[in-house]
């Protein structure tokens, strides 16, 4: 028996971590890059686990589901970002110019044009103002949360994973659901994938000179603007996969976003943001802290990973991989 | 400008006394003292935020000590008076530990540690049930009586915290005036030019989380009067990231912001909610769009709109016909 | 000005408070509307219940055309998002602004505990469906009255079927980490235990848990059966998971875990579950059929107990409001009408109510079967005349401490 507790608790954590990596990379990728904390990340996750139900009882195939959700959120996401986070100032003002031309000058008020570019003129976007990205992204996981509940009211949805993957597995005589490991497999593929992606493309150097010096990359001529939105919709599309994924195990419910969001921060923490590396240790830490802990210590079980976490940062204030001076 | 921001906090301090007359009914009377509640939240949040730029999303915690402390004390026989003030005291204790904890990260990391220190406070909540009560709370047996005065009546409670509002806010505005303050700031704009100049920027900051802790306990022990019971989900995430929202909304840079960002989201909460069933994505939209519009807060770019809008109609008058470029 | 904005919020009041007003057609009505408070939850992770919660009472008054004992029926709806400060101020508009009364909920203990000395100062009375076990018993409030049941008191006679019927000799507990769970597990173990079944394993796991696998993999692997005090989407996660992990074992549960709400969600993991509940969809009473027939036709869903208990709140007002001519306004007479309210027929049965307020009627154990091409809460056994106390002592229960984590202590443990 204690063998069984052993290797199915092994099990649980790789699995978990897994998951978790799926969730914080992204979160890890946009706070590397573009230093915001996106707390709507949370939200981003549950949107996509709730997409993901919308289409799978619609008799999607799971893995396109899969893909379809997460480049939805990943839209908003860059919708967010183009229009909020860091705006183009064009789209801006011709909005005002339209709107003064179609509804305000007609009326003979003031001049509706001015009076907006004047409103907008101090906007320059988040980047640098902490507490504006702080009410910012805590403001846009509301809305998102909010219409969730009102698209597909309060009652927990199960997603269905895939009919073959029901079954469980027999791992050393012991049963463990195979569809867990499926999803580990599939965050190693994607750790693989973005390991690449930095390392051996020139996105990927461009974003990790972004993530050194960011006045230096422009300065070279790379195209931070452009490299935010990519970022951004990278971020979130892996979030909304993450969601989707995650949702055989975790199911969708109201919640799911405050319950996932401190995990994101918690693997991010102590990994070190900006570094994948971090990422993907850090989430298999806490997979392995979640799990381990709660079972060994269970009356601590509200603290297993607040507290680790409060010790990392008290001793390692960047984290354990931690490359951004956070 | 000092005669008229004289005047604005006469008519302030007079409408503030005269709420009762006003609004009438123990329902609105009773809204407004948790406005006050919460702006004092929100005003001792933003002695570590406008002044020091040092986010917590962990100030939900004083109200488990100090709450917790001064209700367990009366609970057990002592004193109303000895029970706030033990309460208060070890708050502050208290906030002394989590502040030098949370200042060892600095950024993000000063972020997380906040967070993470109120969650293990609310965890200590929600598990030690024979202390707390767990998730079923405990309920505070009677508002005290301060110099013989019955508070418990909704108008009489009004006034009590708006006189403990009131030495609060003086206070704030001292420290906003006073060297301290100004070094504080400085620390947040320039620490690097703080340390060489000689200031000890780690004690200022110490120091300033301990007196937000201070006025957190403070406000914390208003709270308990007024709601007469105390639970964990008072000190759960939400409650600290709504505080640190009354204050950004309201403008961190500013006095009075934050008491702003409070009366908003409170009566969003509590009394719009009655008549808009999306309320929660009503308070969202209204950060989005108030971080556009007014990056640093509602009451910076209300002043700002302010100062534009006259500068364009001194403009007009001057120059008459002619078009005009906007100077804001 | 005063007078100005008084006149505005009277009439914004009136023209609609709140998103759930249901005015009466006017009618030769003896003094007036009878102005119901309903505290319930809309917003956060609770909400589930609490909309439930609303069709339950929405429907009871369309069958009743919003009328009861010959007077119109205005309900205000308030929504208190699981906060218990919220849920103290929104009573207070309840109360003070709206002038209801009589109040209906609200679904969370720790709500109804943060307004109980509002109620007893303001004399409000209130028919509340949260489980906590104080409220009727070591710490009960006069003006209280609760027809749905304590954490517990379904949960002692699925103790007694799985010791007695189902012969179960080992069993595990694993419930939510708060008073709920604690109250709803410890009433199984002791009623299990004192009927010839050992607890072997008692396991609670934080409410915002994301995952069991950690305490799946703790189980001892020769249980009987598993005995789970989740409730809401926690029950549904944990009985699926379970079974993903290959546990085959026998589940067992008190009223939430296979609620008619979750159930539709799930899917062969939940067949065979044995839980207690005052409640089934499945309730062959002609009242119950009726009300089945409208959740399904209005929200295409079987009701479970979140709407069932505020359909029943209202057939126990009306209950009362007729016995006293609908005087609501008289309150100590209408609290003497509810509290000693026999009523034959409702929607699960007859119920009446002990000295404390709270209510003794039939539990159900129920199985989860396939009916069709869904799964149901099918009947198994009916318990009659089940009261907060199950088959024990009322004043030696009472001078026991409350059902918590360690109380009554789990002496059959292993390691």
């Amino acid at each position: 028996m204690q063998g069984q507790f052993w290797i199915i608790q092994t099990l649980n954590s790789v699995a978990f971590g897994g998951l978790l990596f799926l969730l914080s990379s992204g979160f890890s990728l946009i706070f590397g890059l573009m230093r915001i904390p996106n707390l709507a990340h949370g939200a981003f996750f549950m949107l996509g686990a709730y997409l993901g139900y919308s289409l799978l009882i619609r008799g999607m195939n799971f893995w396109v589901a899969a893909v379809v959700g997460g480049l939805a959120v990943g839209l908003l996401g860059v919708l967010i970002e183009r229009f909020i986070i860091y705006p183009n100032g064009r789209i801006l003002r011709a909005i005002g110019r339209f709107l003064d031309a179609a509804i305000f000058r007609p009326l003979h008020v003031i001049s509706f044009d001015a009076f907006w570019r004047g409103l907008i003129s101090r906007f320059r976007g988040l980047v640098g103002n902490e507490q504006g990205q702080v009410l910012l992204t805590l403001g846009i996981s509301f809305i998102v949360a909010d219409l969730c509940l009102l698209i597909w009211t309060g009652d927990p949805m199960t997603l269905p994973a895939p009919e073959a993957l029901r079954r469980p597995l027999f791992v050393a005589g012991y049963a463990f659901p195979t569809y867990r490991l499926v999803v580990l497999g599939i965050a190693l593929v994607a750790a693989v994938g973005l390991y690449l992606l930095m390392e051996r493309t020139r996105l990927g150097a461009m974003i990790r000179a972004g993530v050194d010096d960011r006045e230096m990359a422009r300065g070279c001529g790379i195209p931070v603007s452009r490299l935010f939105t990519t970022v951004f919709l990278l971020g979130a599309t892996l979030a909304g996969i993450g969601g989707v994924l995650g949702g055989p195990i975790l199911n969708a419910y109201p919640g799911l976003d405050t319950d996932m969001l401190p995990l994101a921060l918690i693997v991010v923490i102590l990994g070190g943001a900006g570094s994948l590396l971090g990422a993907f240790v850090g989430s298999f830490v806490v997979g392995f802290l979640y799990n381990f802990g709660i079972a060994l210590v269970p009356d601590l079980a509200y603290f297993v990973l607040f507290l680790p976490m409060v010790l990392v940062l008290v001793f390692l204030p960047q984290g354990l991989f931690g490359r951004v001076q956070l | 400008m000092k005669r008229a921001s004289i005047i604005s906090l006469a008519i302030a301090a007079a409408a503030l006394v005269a709420v009762p007359w006003i609004i009438g009914g123990d329902f609105y009377i009773n809204m407004a003292s948790q406005v006050l509640i919460y702006a004092l939240f929100a005003l001792s949040i933003n002695l570590m935020l406008g002044y020091g730029g040092m986010v917590s999303l962990g100030h939900a915690a004083y109200l488990g000590v100090a709450g917790y402390t001064c209700i367990l004390l009366v609970t057990a026989g002592y004193n109303q008076l000895t029970a706030a003030v033990i309460a208060v005291l070890f708050s502050t204790a208290f906030a002394g530990v989590f502040g030098v904890l949370s200042l060892r990260a600095p950024g993000l990391g000063f972020i997380m540690i906040t967070l993470a220190i109120g969650q293990i406070v609310w965890g200590i909540a929600y598990r030690a049930n024979d202390l707390t009560g767990g998730d079923n709370g405990m309920s505070f047996p009677a508002r005290p009586m301060p110099f013989g005065f019955d508070i418990r009546d909704a108008k009489s409670f009004y006034y009590f915290t708006l006189i403990v509002f009131a030495i609060a806010f003086f206070f704030l505005w001292r420290f906003s005036r006073s060297p301290f303050g100004a070094s504080l700031v400085g620390t947040k704009d320039q620490p690097r030019r703080m340390r060489m100049l000689g200031h000890n920027v780690w004690l200022i900051q110490l120091l300033t989380f301990v007196l937000a802790g201070f006025w957190g306990s403070v406000a914390s022990i208003l709270y308990v009067y007024y709601n007469l019971f105390l639970s964990p989900h008072a000190l759960a995430l939400q409650q600290s990231a709504e505080i640190l929202l009354m204050a950004i909304l309201g403008g961190a840079t500013s006095l009075t912001g934050p008491i702003v960002g409070a009366a908003i989201i409170t009566l969003i909460k509590n009394v719009i909610s009655t008549y808009v069933e999306r309320w929660n994505t009503l308070l969202g939209a209204i950060f989005v769009i108030a971080i556009i519009f007014m990056p640093y807060g509602l009451v910076p770019g209300c002043k700002q709109l302010w100062g534009w809008l006259q500068n364009r109609r001194k403009n007009r008058t001057l120059q008459h016909d002619a078009p005009s470029e906007p100077t804001a | 000005m005063a007078m100005h904005r008084r006149k505005v919020l009277k009439g914004l009041a009136a023209s609609g408070a709140s998103l759930a007003v249901l005015k009466a057609p006017y009618v030769q009505a003896q003094a007036g509307p009878i102005r119901v408070g309903f505290l319930t939850i809309k917003t956060g992770p609770l909400a589930s219940g609490g909309l439930q919660m609303e069709q339950g009472l929405v429907t009871f008054l369309k069958e009743r055309n919003n009328m009861l004992a010959g007077r119109p029926v205005e309900l205000h709806t308030a929504d208190t998002a699981g906060n218990p400060a919220q849920a103290r101020t929104k009573t207070q508009e309840l109360v003070e602004r709206l002038n209801v009364s009589v109040l209906i909920g609200p679904l969370a203990a720790f709500e109804a505990l943060a307004i109980d000395d509002y109620i007893r100062s303001s004399q409000t009375p209130i028919l509340t469906v949260a489980g906590a076990e104080d409220m009727t018993q070591r710490k009960s409030n006069p003006w209280l009255v609760r027809p749905s049941c304590t954490s517990a008191q379904p949960s002692h006679p699925v103790g007694d079927y799985a010791a007695k019927e189902l012969k179960l000799k080992r069993v595990a507990t694993i419930a939510d980490d708060f008073a709920f769970g604690w109250e709803n597990a410890a009433g199984f173990q002791r009623a299990f235990e004192d009927a010839g079944g050992k607890v072997v394993q008692k396991l609670f796991s934080p409410l915002n848990a994301p995952d069991y696998g950690t305490y799946i993999a703790q189980f001892k692997s020769n249980l009987d059966g598993i005995y789970t005090g989740h409730a809401g989407s926690n029950g549904l996660k944990f009985i699926k998971q379970l079974r993903e992990y290959g546990s085959k074992v026998q589940i067992l549960g008190g009223f939430t875990p296979v609620d008619e709400s979750l159930l539709q969600q799930m899917g062969p993991e939940a067949l065979g579950a044995i839980t207690g509940n005052w409640y089934s969809a499945q309730l062959d009473f002609p009242i119950n059929k009726k009300f089945v027939e409208a959740i399904q036709r209005d929200y295409k869903v079987d009701p479970g107990v979140y709407a069932a208990e505020t359909y029943l709140c209202g057939e126990v007002l009306e209950h009362a409001l007729k016995e006293i001519g609908g005087k609501i306004e008289d309150k100590p007479a209408f609290m003497k009408a509810l509290k000693g309210a026999k009523v034959p027929n409702t929607l699960r049965g007859p119920v009446s109510f002990d000295e404390l307020g709270n209510v003794v009627g039939n539990i159900y154990i129920r199985k989860v079967e396939k009916k069709g091409d869904k799964y149901v809460n099918a009947v198994a056994k009916t318990y009659p005349n089940v009261s907060q106390f199950w088959t024990y002592n009322k004043d030696e229960f009472l001078k026991n401490p409350v059902y918590s984590r360690d109380f009554p202590p789990a002496k059959n443990l292993e390691n």
